[in-house]
């Protein structure tokens, strides 16, 4: 919307974060489609979550330098949101939907086997840092009942006995 | 990313369907899904101009009179399809245009997570100009020069295809400036979000849009008034956009038609089963199709299962038992039978299904996902699921049922800043309602010393 020439400086956040240049063109490109950068926030927070898993305290110095804003204004926005990391997560993340329909559907019973498949609980990483689990508002797969999420990927419905396999896609 | 994907993996993928055969869906009935094909594939743009794509825009540019749009939505009547119902045409007449007013935003809600509705990401996945051809209708006739998609963050697959199918309108001249030499401009970016399911109420969107946490604003101003960047700007669902290329192709009184003598409420509409049902599935259906009719293209309850009581429209609506299956699924009917249609997408709650438990998991969603903008919402629905956790272990104490039934007075529409709290109170006091000996028999013990109410409820 605005015409924005992307131009790229070395962005240093806090703690010697160093944001990425490529990184700091994907924010400028995205505040091109916004009346105000900080519209971009969500987006910059994901494009850094993208690179490193989660949002490092440090990045969040870098993200307000490039969109202008108040690092508080950019912290706020990344702890808000359920899908933007603020501590290290595994290399994937599994979101399982616990909303009623899912919950009518076996929820409890797919989430128990997935828990001590994985020997962990919501908020913990496996010990080898593989997976990350974590429970998710309604997928909107609801006649896929129970359903749940790897990475970028919804199954649905999926039984305990599906999740050796379906984990085993995720090294 | 392409990595192996092993026969397991591919063989529970989620796939989102409609369960209608193209052969019992027409032009003329189906205004929403005629175009779907049975194999699931995307309708690109080439297809959709084979089936009458664009034929719509192309009509009102033609005519050059964006109130005549207005005008033919507010006679037909078409009621916001992401569960408020609220006349779309009404909304769109209320937008400021015109004098010194400045072009503002057409906003698309596609920020579905109202548990137990799926009817949106399949009409995004599936046929992503059809919301495009609405989107620009939309703007016409509120003068909007930008538009944005704001999609919920889970929805990968949607993005791709819908980034996909606007640089393909990009390309054709449907969007961006001059639009196919009609001196209109505008232009439609897709907006991904991060997770809350407030993100769905429409000025918690707009703060979201703007980059802000989702926290909802005070109304009035309504966003025609001053909505992204104090702007005029329209916020409607995805299949509420999706109705207009038809209404405005075919007239109010073809649209009022679809529904037959079933309702006063005009249009067909994205009905939907999930829960314990042999086929939990997505219909497109005329405008007051019964619970029963819906249930049945399901396939009735599981084996061994019977309905104890369903949800009409999300888990944000009132609770109805077996006996209101008969009734036309419209605004009205399910208004007066303390419930809301909602998004149109049935719940089942079979038999065996202690209501407490289920309670319990629902206000858990509506207190997690709670913004925390104000208090009633912030404080009161913890406190519900404490009590709720508590009957469920049978512990509840009593007096327990009885401040429930105050935490969710508390909630009521008009105490809170947005409809977030009021939402999570309708089920719980319908199933207070429908189901109160459920509840009493979790009550195991006399109020303890040890259980005052912690924070003074009500009058302070």
């Amino acid at each position: 919307m605005m015409a924005t020439t992307p131009q790229t400086h070395q962005i240093i956040g806090t703690d010697g974060f160093e944001l990425h240049p490529a990184d700091e063109t994907a924010m400028l490109e995205e505040m091109a489609h916004y009346e105000q950068p900080q519209a971009a926030c969500i987006e910059a927070l994901k494009v850094v979550q993208r690179r490193h898993g989660w949002v490092p305290d440090g990045a969040i110095g870098a993200i307000a330098k490039v969109l202008g804003i108040g690092p508080a204004s950019v912290e706020g926005v990344a702890t808000f949101y359920s899908l933007i990391f603020r501590q290290p997560v595994g290399r994937h993340v599994v979101l399982v939907c616990d909303s009623s329909s899912c919950f009518l559907s076996g929820f409890d019973e797919l989430k128990q086997a997935l828990a001590s498949h994985l020997g962990i609980d919501y908020g913990q990483t496996t010990e080898d840092g593989r997976f990350t689990l974590l429970p998710v508002c309604c997928l909107g797969a609801c006649d896929g009942a129970p359903a749940l999420m790897i990475d970028n990927d919804t199954y649905g419905p999926v039984s305990p006995d599906d999740l050796p396999g379906l984990l085993e896609g995720y090294p | 990313m392409s990595k192996s994907i092993s026969s397991q993996r591919t063989s529970v993928r989620y796939r989102s369907r409609l369960l209608q055969p193209e052969a019992d869906r027409h032009p003329d009935t189906h205004p929403l899904t005629w175009r779907l094909r049975d194999d699931g594939e995307v309708i690109w743009l080439d297809e959709y101009l084979r089936k009458d794509g664009y034929q719509s825009v192309r009509a009102a540019l033609d005519n050059g009179n964006p109130q005549a749009i207005i005008a033919t939505m507010k006679d037909a009547n078409v009621r916001g399809r992401g569960g408020a119902g609220f006349s779309a045409g009404l909304k769109w007449s209320l937008t400021l245009q015109g004098g010194n007013m400045p072009r503002g935003y057409l906003i698309c809600n596609a920020d579905e997570m109202e548990p137990g509705t799926f009817k949106d990401r399949l009409l995004m996945e599936q046929q992503p100009h059809l919301l495009i051809e609405g989107m620009i209708l939309g703007a016409l006739a509120n003068n909007s020069f930008y538009g944005y998609i704001f999609l919920r963050g889970e929805y990968v697959e949607a993005a791709r295809v819908l980034n996909r199918a606007l640089d393909e309108a990009r390309e054709a001249g449907w969007l961006g400036a001059d639009i196919n030499g009609s001196g209109f401009d505008f232009d439609i970016a897709v907006h991904t979000g991060a997770g809350r399911y407030i993100c769905g109420e429409e000025t918690a969107l707009i703060n979201s849009l703007e980059g802000k946490r989702a926290n909802p604003r005070a109304k009035p101003p309504f966003p025609g008034q001053s909505g992204a960047w104090g702007k005029p700007s329209v916020v409607n669902n995805v299949e509420t956009l999706c109705n207009v290329p038809a209404v405005i192709l075919k007239g109010a009184d073809w649209y009022q038609a679809l529904s037959g003598d079933r309702t006063d409420d005009g249009g067909s509409k994205l009905y939907g089963v999930s829960g314990p049902v042999e086929k939990p599935g997505l219909w497109e259906l005329p405008m007051g199709t019964t619970g029963a009719e819906i249930l049945e293209r399901a396939g009735g309850m599981r084996a061994n299962r019977s309905l104890k009581a369903w949800l009409p429209g999300g888990a944000s609506t009132g609770f109805l038992l077996p006996e209101h299956l008969d009734l036309p699924l419209d605004f009205d009917t399910v208004g007066k039978e303390g419930s809301r249609l909602g998004t149109g997408l049935l719940t089942v709650v079979p038999q065996e299904q202690s209501m407490v438990a289920l309670m319990r998991n629902l206000e858990e969603f509506f207190a997690r996902e709670s913004c925390g903008w104000c208090t009633p919402c912030r404080d009161g629905l913890p406190w519900t699921v404490k009590l709720l956790r508590a009957l469920e272990l049978g512990q509840g104490e009593t007096g327990d049922i009885e401040l429930l039934d105050k935490l969710a007075a508390d909630c009521g529409p008009g105490l809170t800043f947005c409809a977030h709290a009021p939402g999570a109170a309708m089920p719980l006091q319908t199933a207070l309602k429908h189901f109160r000996q459920e509840f009493e028999q979790g009550v195991g013990k006399p109020r303890g010393k040890a259980h005052p109410d912690p924070i003074p409820v009500g009058e302070v």
